[in-house]
């Protein structure tokens, strides 16, 4: 029962780091975050379903098709719902991203249906091991070391490479940055694209297991930056070690008390650990120079 | 004679006159209104887990209003008209729904859908306000034994604690079942169906409950509550649940590599179980009011008939989603303009008095009903008109 929970947490856990991902990313380079990345989760699973199950498109080009539709999609919240209230140094572009979310969510209503819809079997479906006396399909495996390697590489990328250091320059100092010769503008498109990436990344992969519905996204997406704040928004693989145990604490608490008590006793954690450790479990302080 | 009246109080007369017709026309629109339309309205999860239901009740619904449209309506001509609400499975927004219905579009009758905690939380507001309302799926026990007097609730679909005793009854009878376990949805129609097949275990001698788990319906994993009732010796699941989480708990069973029996309430067949619960589909039996496979009588014929038309996608029966939603409306809708007829008027008072003392028999889809409902029986469907069920592919087959 126990080892059930903890596959199952494990998976979902990945998920929420996986878009807690996306908030980390866009924070890091411009202080602000997407709030539609629930939406935008929902937007790579709805599409991945429609064009390979809709459409009989193979999922080869499903996915990667689905996954450009995100990018571009966050690029769009970027310049439509942040630069113009950022330029203007209002805090605004937290209210516009919710309401693009609201929106995508209502476009996907009217367009994919009304009805949850169940994905296909496929290869990483059908084959499973057995792990504590349940069957454990491979795909449940593989969402966590995607889930890791994606934060990995991303901290990797942020510590040791030329532009993973001009995009943190970016949000220390932009103007700094600007005469340094970076493009601000085009970095933080850039930081968007990617965390709409990684939010389709999550949606497709969690499909298969879960339904496909216009408002899979909604949940996800307040929990996912609840495990942001948890993990430290400043640390990558603080984001995604905090969502594998945001998931497995909620599946256990499902398997122990029922899912009744899953919302209140897996908040109420987040804010117990927050109040011990303001700046997440793997944050740091971040320093204001006077 | 002297003449009172001059030219001028002439024309005072002609206008008072006018004006007076003019006024009695505006204060008795009955003879305006003769055709207006009957609005009847529709409250129902037209979206999320369970849209089948409301899209399969509105196909009930449209067919019988046609045939009653096209026999020349009621009350003298009068059209049927049908104006719908989702109530996205969300009760506060089933009774907004059903209060602007009822108070902005006049609607003479309310049709409910799938949702039994919508429904519960909508019979107050019609008893209120006087007007009838139909129950075409939701089978909590208390929609329609609310304790109401008068009672404006009607009921064409099945009734949980007879469909309590069904389920234990089959799973006795079917797997030789002696230790039934419960799952049940954590809302109020779960708790209906608890109180109902306790109840029902307690005058069947031949088995005892051995355990109760609650789900949520967004639970994704289901191992651990079916884990418990393994532990327990459970030889049936008895489940109550939508579609959405009943696949969820089928994959949970699969997972587990637990072959247990599993013996459902209708839930199940409001949504696309066989596509979401995957190849263990088939497993689940569940009850149904109607099935449109097999040998039809002259009634099911021509409802096939006419579905076929109307939806070129339904090819055959296999291709009618939620049959139970579209046969039970279609029977409902039909009784209630034989009921509008009888009470001539659209008065809500009247025409409960007429359903309640309905004359003659009406030959329906699902049965021949003869005084379907009276004062104290709201119900007009009973234990023999059930039949158990399950998926073959999209398909819904008898098990019997």
């Amino acid at each position: 029962m126990l080892t059930s929970a903890v596959i199952t947490g494990l998976g979902l856990g990945s998920m929420y780091g996986l878009l807690a991902l996306g908030f980390h990313v866009t924070y890091a380079v411009s202080n602000t975050v997407n709030f539609a990345q629930g939406g935008t989760m929902m937007m790579g699973a709805v599409l991945s379903f429609t064009l390979s199950v809709t459409a009989g498109w193979p999922l080869m080009s499903a996915v990667p098709v689905a996954l450009v539709a995100c990018a571009l999609w966050s690029i769009l919240v970027e310049r439509v719902a942040v630069r113009p209230f950022v330029r203007r140094g209002s805090n605004s572009w937290l209210m516009a991203t919710v309401a693009l979310g609201i929106a995508l969510e209502n476009v996907a209503l009217f367009t994919f249906g009304r009805d949850p819809r169940g994905m296909p079997p496929n290869y990483l479906t059908s084959h499973f091991v057995i792990i504590g006396g349940l069957k454990t399909q491979y795909l449940q495996l593989l969402i966590p070391l995607v889930g890791l390697g994606l934060a990995l590489s991303l901290h990797a990328f942020f510590q040791h490479t030329r532009q993973g250091k001009a995009l943190l320059a970016v949000v220390q100092n932009a103007g700094a940055a600007r005469l340094m010769g970076i493009d601000v503008e085009r970095i933080t498109t850039l930081a968007y694209a990617l965390s709409g990436m990684l939010a389709g990344v999550a949606g497709i992969l969690v499909a298969p297991l879960f339904t496909v519905s216009s408002t899979m996204g909604t949940l996800f997406g307040i929990k996912a930056f609840a495990v942001a704040i948890l993990g430290g928004i400043g640390s990558a693989w603080g984001v995604v070690l905090a969502g594998l145990i945001y998931g497995v604490a909620e599946a256990l608490v499902t398997a122990c008390l029922g899912s009744t008590y899953t919302q209140i006793v897996s908040f109420s954690l987040v804010i117990a650990s927050l109040t011990v450790m303001p700046n997440g479990l793997f944050g740091r302080a971040g320093v204001r120079k006077v | 004679m002297k003449n009172v009246c001059s030219g001028r109080c002439r024309f005072t007369l002609v206008a008072w006159a006018t004006a007076s017709i003019a006024l009695a026309a505006l204060a008795a629109p009955s003879s305006l209104s003769a055709q207006e339309p009957i609005k009847i309205g529709h409250v129902a999860a037209l979206s999320g887990g369970s849209a089948q239901s409301g899209e399969a009740i509105t196909r009930g619904l449209s067919l019988a209003i046609e045939e009653i449209n096209a026999g020349g309506g009621v009350l003298g001509g009068r059209k049927i008209e049908l104006l719908q609400r989702d109530d996205e499975s969300v009760p506060p927004k089933g009774v907004v729904a059903a209060r602007e219905l009822i108070s902005k579009e006049k609607v003479v009758a309310l049709f409910g859908g799938i949702d039994s905690p919508v429904a519960l939380a909508t019979v107050p507001v019609v008893n209120k306000e006087k007007v009838p309302y139909m129950g075409v799926w939701a089978a909590g026990t208390g929609i329609t034994r609310n304790g109401a007097e008068p009672n404006f609730v009607f009921r064409v679909s099945a009734v949980d604690v007879l469909v309590d005793v069904k389920l234990l009854d089959y799973a006795n009878k079917k797997f030789g079942s002696i230790k039934p376990g419960l799952l049940l949805v954590n809302n109020p129609w779960g708790a209906s169906n608890e109180t109902g097949l306790l109840e029902a275990a307690k005058s069947n001698a031949a088995l005892h409950i051995v355990g109760v788990e609650k789900f949520e319906n967004a639970d994704v994993d289901m191992t651990a509550q079916l884990t418990r009732l393994k532990e327990k010796g459970a030889d049936t699941v008895i489940i109550v649940g939508n579609a959405a989480p009943g696949a969820q708990l089928m994959k949970s069973r699969e997972r587990m590599g637990w072959t247990v029996p599993i013996v459902s309430h209708w839930g199940i067949s409001g949504g696309r179980f066989p596509e979401l619960a995957g190849p263990t589909a088939g497993d689940a039996h569940f009850v149904q009011t109607y099935s449109f496979f097999g040998k039809q009588g002259t009634i099911g014929e021509r409802v096939l008939a006419a579905l076929k038309k109307k939806y070129p996608q339904i090819k055959g029966p296999e291709d009618i989603f939620s049959p139970v939603g579209t046969a039970n409306a279609y029977d409902a809708m039909h009784l209630l303009a034989k009921a509008i007829t009888q009470a001539g008027a659209t008065d809500g008072d009247k025409i409960r008095e007429a359903l309640e003392n309905l004359s003659g028999k009406y030959e329906g889809l699902i049965k021949t009903y003869d005084h379907p409902f009276s004062k104290t029986e709201h119900d007009a469907l009973g234990p023999g008109d059930y039949i158990m069920v399950r998926y073959d592919g999209e398909k819904i087959v008898p098990t019997q």
